[in-house]
């Protein structure tokens, strides 16, 4: 078997193996599988290539892709990655290794999740946060389960319907087969009822309003039900927790803090919640324990809850978590620092207010959501044919203007100079009215 | 490995700066007050220096398949080559948008329907959906279109799914999570199911059968081919877990034994890294029949993990036609290596031909004697730990009280088993000389065995 690095074995190997086994040849390792299954023709793939070959083969389909400067959000954000994130999370311990089982020998593991869960409750300020979930619609989904799961005999949840589309659409994927009522309502308090058990609602809108949630949780509290916020959590180093607007739960996306867009994943998902539900949290927690000696150390904990324990009665089907994304996230977080933080999204703030006040400047669009406030994402209206607007801004590198709900949908980080953001501009300007 | 005892948090100096940020000329703007945070933002201040010594020194506390060994039962802990980390990071993928026009992704699209081919070519499906992030993030998908199909057929009442008792503890919460009841069914004396318990399950009330193949104590379940007649006949569908789908690679495609849905783990048969517990991939695949419903469940926001997919398609065309057709003898024929050596030390409760894993039964023997308690399973699995190994799975699968799952994967060396082979005899024999060396590992790692009890009754969940 020369010839192949990923497989150690020379003939002479394969022979001492097969003769302790007992077996002639590795065809006969397969003598329990009926013939019938044993596939006989040539397997349709490529020849192997070489790593040159290989190398060479995605750069050439990475040039078929048009690398172009972001200026849409809608769930995933071009934000800085400082250069420590892939540095850090490229070490083989972190990378190549398994969910930490053997705690002995996984404390570099249990104790960047142990970070990223105070971090996330410092963000939301919640009480508790799981280890990680796959992404932020996702974690939407396995929160409002959780929800009916936290509440007696109530088996109907009320999902905003100013949450971002992929959310609305995990949700009602999630939520379809468990046999779980969702109602969608533009204004959740409306739907309130005696069988609610819990509310999901923005913290920043699909059209980027930030909202004002104030009476919400009392609402909803007053109904016997849970509150869940979904936000982007780059942007609570300013905005107002959920915590503070009174909500139970507190998910999303964790993309927006140093994780690279990589056409949309790996990302990673975050669920913190108030102490009272920790029980009914899904996925992995580690916590705080000593060893025999004293020592301080980490370990996966409250296990009762999973599903390798609880198997068909589990809540949640969920055994891992985005563990390495979460060190992004972490790493992230330990670098900006609540002044980092804070500066991100003040300079990303000034940028979307600049390209706003600019674009309406060109009379090209109106005001979609007049005097409301918002942060780096904004809806516009536009006063031009959306294709044309789209594909102009396409020919000179740009990717903005998304068409949203018969608006255009822009959004700037930090990433954005205002050189780039004037180029935008002038491009729209050139378009005819 | 040496004990660091930071937290982040407490390397903490106020004032201190670790990021770098451009200015900016455009001013600041001020946002309604009663909408902002009132609380402080309680991060950690550190410089860039702390930041990299910091989780350097942690990684140091940890243990990866590029440190060592790693014969974790049904992980499939195989070698994650380097190039798939270097296309990965490839700049010209990682600045994409996840919502760009499909004119400026015709690169992505092109890998996504590349690494789709190639894994229909491997499997003998049709297609696969790449949403899902995790293998149970798979099953769950897969269930969904299980769901659908019947669904689309006006046929509600099939809200069974069957699921043997060997299964992963996956099976049975998917299919709870996706409103399927659970029906089990029991393996036989040989650890296959037992098609004869099976047929009475059948029924027009069951949705299909969840199927892992080899099976959890890796035994190829030979009756597949009546086992997936049974079904069909029945009105139902079959579903292949894909973790144990190694041993098969090159040799068997789920779609030729009969199976309808499958998910794959590409974290496991396609050499991605685990990375500490994710972010993996579960791509679901289908056959003709539910190939009609492959694109309605939208369990995650946008494409998928579609950083672990170039992994995997990289390591596919390392690999190519050529090599394909060796990883499941290879890693097969190391699993009964070790079995065959070591039998003579631990239980192997079944004798057969095993794929790429199986199951020993605990210490042939325990060293047990009056007022001594036996070596067990989890204190082999710790003395593995003081000699430079990955400890197997332990306690699973449930049919056996000290299972010992062992998966050592087609890329280790002959030298490297041997190791792993003579360091489990001496295991063996230092517990029949005095199992206190052994209840007492690891003696070596940063940490010794952790109070569980009190970290669970008294939870501390955050800094």
């Amino acid at each position: 078997m020369a010839g192949f690095s990923y497989f150690p074995h020379t003939d002479d190997d394969i022979r001492v193996m097969l003769e302790r086994v007992g077996v002639r040849s590795l065809d006969d390792l397969y003598s329990d599988v009926p013939a019938d299954f044993i596939y006989k023709g040539e397997y349709d793939l490529p020849a192997a290539m070489s790593e040159q070959e290989v190398r060479d083969f995605f750069e050439e389909l990475g040039k078929k892709n048009t690398q172009l400067k972001v200026f849409v959000g809608q769930g995933a954000y071009d934000h800085y990655v400082p250069s420590v994130l892939p540095y850090i999370t490229s070490r083989s311990e972190f990378l190549t290794a398994y969910t930490p089982y053997q705690c002995e020998i996984s404390q570099g593991t249990l104790r960047y999740i142990f970070e990223w869960q105070s971090m996330v409750c410092r963000l939301t300020g919640m009480d508790v946060a799981n280890a990680s979930m796959y992404d932020g619609p996702s974690a939407a989904a396995e929160a409002l389960r959780m929800s009916v799961a936290c509440t007696r005999k109530r088996n109907k949840v009320v999902v905003s319907t100013k949450l971002m589309q992929n959310v609305l659409d995990v949700v009602k994927t999630y939520l379809k087969y468990p046999d779980i009522e969702v109602v969608y309502a533009w204004d959740v308090l409306t739907e309130l009822g005696p069988d609610v058990a819990g509310v999901i609602v923005p913290s920043i809108c699909r059209h980027g309003v930030i909202q004002d949630l104030t009476g919400i949780a009392d609402a909803v509290h007053a109904a016997g039900a849970l509150l869940i916020e979904y936000c982007d959590p780059s942007a609570l180093a300013v905005l107002k927790t959920p915590a503070e607007w009174g909500a139970d739960i507190a998910v999303g996306d964790g993309q927006s803090l140093g994780i690279p867009l990589c056409y949309g994943g790996p990302y990673v998902g975050f669920l913190a919640c108030k102490s009272d539900y920790m029980r009914k949290l899904p996925g992995r927690i580690v916590g705080q324990s000593v060893d025999a000696s004293g020592k301080r150390c980490f370990v996966l904990t409250l296990q009762a809850r999973e599903q390798h324990i609880r198997r068909e009665k589990a809540t949640s089907n969920i055994c891992s978590n985005q563990s390495l994304m979460a060190l992004w996230v972490t790493v992230y977080l330990s670098l900006m620092g609540p002044e980092g933080l804070r500066k991100v999204n003040e300079l990303s703030c000034a940028g979307a207010h600049y390209l706003y006040d600019e674009l309406l400047k060109t009379g090209r669009f109106e005001e979609a959501f007049p005097g409301r406030p918002f942060l780096k994402e904004f809806c516009l209206k536009p006063l031009v044919p959306v294709a044309t607007l789209q594909q102009k801004l396409l020919d000179a590198g740009f990717f903005g203007a998304l068409e949203l709900d018969g608006y255009v949908t822009f959004c700037v980080t930090e990433k954005r100079t205002k050189a780039e953001i004037d180029a935008l501009v002038a491009v729209v300007k050139e378009i005819a009215l | 490995m040496r004990y660091y005892d930071k937290l982040i948090f407490e390397l903490s100096h106020k004032g201190r700066t670790g990021y770098s940020l451009p200015g900016s000329s455009l001013g600041k703007v001020a946002l309604p007050s009663e909408l902002l945070r009132k609380s402080p933002l309680d991060l950690p201040e550190v410089s860039e220096v702390d930041v990299v010594r910091h989780y350097t020194n942690l990684s140091q506390m940890n243990f990866g398949v590029d440190t060592g060994f790693y014969p974790l039962g049904s992980c499939t802990m195989k070698y994650n080559p380097k190039i798939n980390e270097e296309i990965a990071a490839h700049p010209l993928f990682a600045g994409l948008h996840p919502l760009q026009p499909a004119e400026t992704v015709k690169g992505a699209q092109e890998v996504i329907d590349g690494l789709d081919a190639a894994l229909a070519a491997i499997t003998g499906m049709k297609h696969f959906t790449f949403l899902p992030c995790a293998g149970a993030h798979g099953e769950l998908t897969g269930l969904m279109l299980m769901r659908e199909y019947h669904l689309a057929k006006g046929d509600t009442a099939r809200v069974k799914v069957i699921v043997p008792d060997s299964a992963h503890g996956t099976n049975p919460a998917s299919a709870a999570v996706c409103g399927l009841e659970i029906v089990e069914v029991k393996s036989g004396a040989d650890g296959l199911v037992d098609v004869e318990a099976l047929k009475p399950l059948l029924g027009p009330d069951v949705a299909g059968i969840m199927m892992t193949n080899p099976n959890t104590l890796g035994l190829f379940e030979r009756q597949i081919g009546e086992i997936a007649k049974l079904v069909h006949e029945a009105g139902g569908l079959l579903y292949y877990d894909g973790a144990n789908m190694n041993p098969l690679l090159g040799k068997v495609r789920p779609g030729d034994m009969g199976f309808d849905i499958m998910h794959l783990n590409l974290h496991k048969t396609f050499s991605t890294p685990h990375g500490g517990g994710g972010p993996g991939s579960g791509p679901v695949g289908v056959g003709e029949r539910v190939l009609p419903y492959l694109r309605i469940p939208q369990t995650s926001g946008f494409h998928g993990n579609f950083g672990v997919m170039l992994r995997a398609y990289a390591y596919i065309l390392m690999l190519g036609r050529e090599h394909v057709k060796m990883a499941g003898p290879l890693a097969t024929l190391s699993a009964n290596y070790i079995k065959e050596s070591l039998k003579d030390c631990y239980k192997l409760p079944i004798p057969t031909v095993c794929k790429h894993e199986f199951v020993f039964d605990g210490l042939i023997n325990d060293g047990a004697r009056e007022g001594k308690a036996g070596a067990t399973t989890l204190d082999v699995a710790k003395r593995l730990l003081d000699y430079g190994y990955h400890a197997p799975t332990i306690y699973f699968p449930l049919l056996f009280h000290q299972a010992l799952m062992i998966e050592p994967t087609e890329t280790e060396s002959l030298e490297t088993l041997d190791d792993f082979i003579a360091v489990m005899k001496k295991i063996a024999a230092e517990a029949a000389e005095d199992p206190d060396i052994l209840h007492g590992a690891p003696h070596n790692a940063p940490i010794g065995r952790p109070d569980e009890t009190t970290a669970a009754r008294n939870p501390i969940l955050k800094a």
